[in-house]
């Protein structure tokens, strides 16, 4: 049978290959011998001949203050540090040698791999070919890269969520559409030469109900509007809320000046129902302007609203709570050669 | 094909054609968007007709844009990351030249989704090696000629490089190696700061 030590009797230089951070340390406690890639790190020359516990301050186990000690830790993971300027803590390991040859001590960088190798400008050839310090410092830098490259795709994915709510065609109090998705419906009939109706609709005394019963009674009141809009309006109009208590209704195929002013009508009497809120009674009544695309032989959105907004004044004027038409405002001109100028 | 195929096609035209054409091929190409997620997965459709409308647009071979592709990925400034991952592969020529065989497993460490061709590195002599690029999609063989025709310059090495052709999947690439310190090359710290 072959004695263990046939195998283990190494030459120093593949020694050193195999583990080219160990310390080698006599019986008395003098280190032999350093292997090179710790030699590079260390300052200040040959280690070889001087005490061991002198170099190095052993971190854990602690109370280690001979070579005495340092027996008892063998095969125990070590902690340790290089006094001196030299900041690197390692992780060692001691195995004994051939009885009276003393210890090897076995070190590896810890979790600061990274730092160590740029501190002390470390390369491929430093470690052995097993060592897996190199995979990790790749790892360290390609996951690294991979994370800013995530960090910036979210960013661009947060930007854009935010673009998408702005452009979102939904008034997020009220579930009515907004003042976007009405410009595009708008554009869409004044394209395309269809019959409808616009009405401009501004809430009377609500600022009022907001500054006495506060946001949350007017918001309440504005969803009890919203309410009432939809259920007087038929699935194919559109309702948008497209100011804080502006709202314009679009009829399709309807421009019955009669019929309109009935709806308008019906409109003001249910807003002026009284909402309770937190045991609160809170009253609002409403002004209305009503165009129709029939007033117009080329409707454009920007006059149309314009002209709305002027009769919904001209309710204002009358005392609120009362709809206007576009073509009973004093003053009005409808499509006359003037028109651009006062629209200008 | 994974988006940091994807982004590196985008990233070299732009870079070196100007955003101009880059935008045009995008068009042509009918993405419908000109900017490509490094992290998102494509559609390999994607990548194809961006390289086809590329090669039309400007005249080119596919075979020659992909090997300026491949050079490009490696020596772009903006992209000095790449070329610092490949050094981790070793620290001479040949060295790195044996460290494709492990690439795909390397890369995968990193991005775990993303399916790059398959190098099998073979060498006759000391001095001349072959490289069997397999792929599913055919073409980029020439992409990893100009990385290692980069990659050379970058260790300082003097190399032949002769991409012999193939098919279903496989591309074989000839690497002569005729003086391995014949230049300074660039340098090469492991532990550079990562930012």
């Amino acid at each position: 049978m072959v004695e263990a030590g046939d195998f283990t009797a190494l030459a120093a230089e593949h020694l050193d290959r195999l583990m080219p951070m160990h310390v080698i340390v006599s019986e008395t406690g003098h280190i032999r011998h350093v292997a090179p890639t710790l030699a590079k790190l260390l300052p200040g020359g040959d280690l070889a001949g001087r005490r061991f516990l002198e170099v190095i301050e052993l971190r854990r186990p602690r109370n280690i203050h001979s070579m005495e000690d340092l027996r008892f830790a063998v095969e125990a993971p070590l902690h340790l540090r290089f006094r001196g300027a030299l900041q690197t803590t390692f992780r060692g390991i001691a195995v004994p040698l051939a009885a009276g040859k003393g210890l090897l001590i076995n070190l590896s960088f810890g979790i600061a791999v990274a730092d160590a190798v740029r501190d002390h400008d470390l390369t491929n050839a430093d470690f052995a070919p097993t060592d897996l310090t190199v995979e990790m410092l790749y790892l360290i830098e390609a996951k690294t890269a991979v994370m800013n490259e995530s960090r910036n795709l979210n960013r661009r994915l947060q930007t854009a969520r935010i673009a998408a709510e702005e452009q979102a065609y939904t008034d997020t109090l009220t579930g009515l559409k907004n003042r976007r998705a009405m410009d595009h419906v708008l554009a869409r009939l004044t394209g395309s030469g269809a019959r409808f109706a616009l009405m401009h609709l501004d809430l009377d005394y609500f600022k009022d109900v907001n500054d006495t019963y506060g946001h949350a009674a007017g918001d309440h009141v504005l969803q009890n509007v919203a309410r009432v809009l939809v259920e007087e309006t038929r699935e194919a109009d559109t309702v948008a809320r497209v100011g804080g208590d502006e709202f314009v209704l679009i009829f399709d195929r309807q421009v019955d000046p009669d019929r309109l002013r009935g709806i308008a009508s019906r409109i003001i009497e249910r807003l002026e129902e009284p909402v309770s809120f937190d045991g609160k009674t809170c009253r609002i009544s409403g002004s209305v302007g009503i165009g129709t695309s029939t007033l117009y032989a080329q409707p454009v959105a920007e006059v149309m609203l314009a002209d709305a907004d002027a009769a919904l004044y001209a309710s204002k004027r009358k005392g609120r709570a009362c709809a206007t038409l576009v073509n009973e405002v004093e003053g009005w001109v409808g499509e006359g050669a003037d028109r651009e100028k006062q629209t200008a | 094909m994974h988006g940091l195929i994807n982004r590196s096609i985008q990233c070299f035209l732009r870079d070196t054609y100007g955003s101009d054409v880059w935008t045009e091929i995008a068009a042509d190409a009918g993405l419908g968007f000109d900017n490509f997620e490094a992290l998102l997965v494509y559609e390999d459709a994607v990548t194809e007709q961006v390289l086809r409308f590329a090669a039309e647009r400007l005249d080119k071979p596919v075979a020659l844009l992909m090997e300026d592709l491949g050079t490009y990925l490696i020596s772009n400034v903006g992209s000095g990351g790449l070329r610092r991952l490949l050094r981790f592969g070793g620290v001479s020529f040949v060295d790195f030249l044996h460290s494709l065989d492990d690439l795909q497993d390397r890369v995968r460490l990193a991005v775990p989704e993303i399916v790059l061709p398959a190098l099998e590195v073979r060498h006759s002599t000391m001095k001349s090696f072959t490289v069997v690029c397999s792929f599913d999609r055919p073409g980029f063989g020439h992409v990893i000629v100009g990385i290692l025709r980069a990659m050379a310059d970058d260790y300082g090495a003097l190399v032949l490089l002769n991409h012999l052709g193939g098919n279903s999947g496989i591309e074989v690439i000839e690497v002569e190696v005729l003086d391995i310190g014949f230049a300074r090359g660039r340098s090469f710290a492991l532990g550079a700061s990562v930012t």
